[in-house]
């Protein structure tokens, strides 16, 4: 039998350097990927309206998702609430091609996450620090994020994640081996995972940073910051000049080390999304599912 | 003799994996992300990743770089695409009008296997290598070789056929597979492409 979870693991490998944008509609779908985007996010509405709607927020529509793998030929990823796996068995059904098990929806479950190694089609999870990346991926997620506050336009938090997230791989990093044991304890994980990390210096997944995400200039800190990617969220359609912002974040993760072509990303992009600072919300989302 | 350098087209995509292995095999490489970065006279092959061949075509449309390389190709330059890299290369791509590098008498089908759930894992034959792991990811399969075009000096040899539909071929210096030799151990095909480079100088 063929390992599923290092095929799921070698596309998220295929998406690095690439921009993951959220879209509501075929036709921001075809925009998306026309800009350049490696990959969609069908949902029904973006994190900053989830955000100012409240209420339980769930799996999109099925039609809506399929519109949207008619439209276009780059994949097409779907969120699914934290714990619900029937949610994911529906959006398996229709050949998602990857799953987001969110905390940008309601969590359907306040103790466990979804037993990810059951199912077929890959997972990508939210984190907010090493023990938290290594759970999801115990529980098999083959990708993995920051937890940055989606639909804010304030990248603080995912900017904390992924500092935090370096800071601890390269702690263990410079452990002796008996010292692991102990970590893979505090970490509350398995040993084998927390050996790959110190070996290797990093996850032994793909690791993207979402959450907060507005301008070129956001991409390329999380970029430089360790990101092998960038998801934008409400950023990119809540803002003045959705497509030409689309290009630029593309270009600014591709060219993220190179300040000259940044600056010139940065010109006349229109407004950006207005956003809310972290200090101003009600609802931390990345405090759902731990 | 100078000691041999590869150039990988790094706009997004796999072009860590390849750079790797190529670090195995103890050649020197170099990453293209931008038009300044194109410098033909300090490498002697180019790689084109996997990845999504729209994000490429976008990037490598915008920054100019499609001329370039294409002449650098034309005018032998070896190149190695591995999965989207084979659509860049293709002459004809179905569904698709955008620009493409298009040096390569190939008919490439897109997504050949269907989503995710069609990516699959298997060990097969290729002409002169023999066998190997090969990895598809959202893959596409050469559907038809084409005419001969005058831009070319060789017809297009294929190298292997899985299941009826090419997966690997060649012409003269350019060499293309559906699935990612990158991903797997297995270093043989990217010595091939070595071998061409190094024949090729």
């Amino acid at each position: 039998m063929e390992d599923r979870t290092e095929l799921n693991r070698n596309l998220a490998q295929m998406l690095k350097g690439g921009v993951i944008m959220d879209v509501t509609t075929p036709e921001q779908a075809r925009i998306a990927e026309a800009a350049g985007a490696c990959a969609v996010m069908a949902l029904e509405r973006i994190p900053a309206d989830i955000r100012r709607a409240g209420g339980v927020s769930r799996m999109s529509d099925p039609k809506m998702i399929k519109g949207i793998q008619e439209a276009v030929s780059i994949p097409v990823m779907a969120k699914c609430r934290i714990g619900h796996f029937a949610e994911a068995q529906i959006l398996e059904a229709i050949e998602i091609d990857y799953i987001d098990e969110s905390e940008v929806l309601s969590p359907a479950d306040d103790i466990y996450h979804i037993d990810k190694r059951k199912f077929q089609v890959p997972f990508v999870c939210g984190a907010k620090d090493l023990g938290e990346a290594l759970r999801r991926i115990n529980e098999g997620a083959t990708m993995i994020r920051t937890k940055g506050e989606p639909g804010t336009g304030d990248v603080v938090q995912a900017v904390r994640h992924m500092r935090l997230m370096q800071s601890e791989i390269r702690r263990l990093t410079s452990m002796s081996v008996d010292e692991l044991y102990e970590a893979a304890k505090q970490l509350r994980v398995p040993f084998d995972l927390v050996q790959f990390v110190h070996d290797n210096g990093k996850l032994p997944v793909v690791n993207f940073a979402a959450g907060g995400v507005a301008t070129p200039a956001d991409a390329a800190l999380m970029m430089q910051l360790g990101a092998e990617g960038v998801f934008v969220g409400s950023g990119i359609f809540k803002s003045g000049n959705p497509e030409k912002r689309a290009q630029a974040i593309v270009k600014a993760v591709t060219n993220y080390n190179n300040p000259k072509i940044l600056a010139e990303l940065s010109e006349d992009l229109g407004e950006a999304m207005v956003g809310i600072n972290e200090d101003e919300i009600q609802l931390l989302m990345a405090e759902r599912g731990k | 003799m100078k000691p041999l350098r590869i150039a990988i087209l790094a706009l997004q995509g796999a072009f860590a994996e390849h750079q790797q292995i190529l670090q195995k095999i103890g050649v020197d490489s170099l990453l293209v992300r931008n038009l300044a970065d194109w410098t033909p006279e300090e490498f002697d092959g180019l790689i084109i990743p996997g990845g999504e061949s729209t994000a490429m075509l976008r990037i490598m449309n915008d920054e100019q770089l499609m001329m370039p390389v294409r002449n650098a190709i034309q005018q032998g330059l070896p190149v190695f695409g591995t999965c989207a890299g084979m659509i860049l290369l293709a002459k004809e791509v179905d569904n698709e009008t955008r620009e493409r590098l298009a040096t390569m008498d190939i008919r490439v089908h897109r997504n050949a296997y269907g989503r995710q759930m069609g990516s699959f894992y298997t060990e097969h034959d290729v002409n002169g290598i023999g066998t190997i792991p090969m990895t598809f990811i959202r893959a596409p399969y050469i559907e038809k070789t084409l005419q001969q075009s005058p831009s070319n000096t060789e017809p297009v040899e294929v190298l292997s056929v899985l299941d009826n539909h090419i997966i690997a071929a060649r012409q003269g210096n350019q060499l293309v597979c559906s699935f990612h030799p990158e991903l797997n151990e297995d270093l043989r095909f990217h010595k091939y492409f070595i071998s061409i480079v190094q024949q090729s100088k």
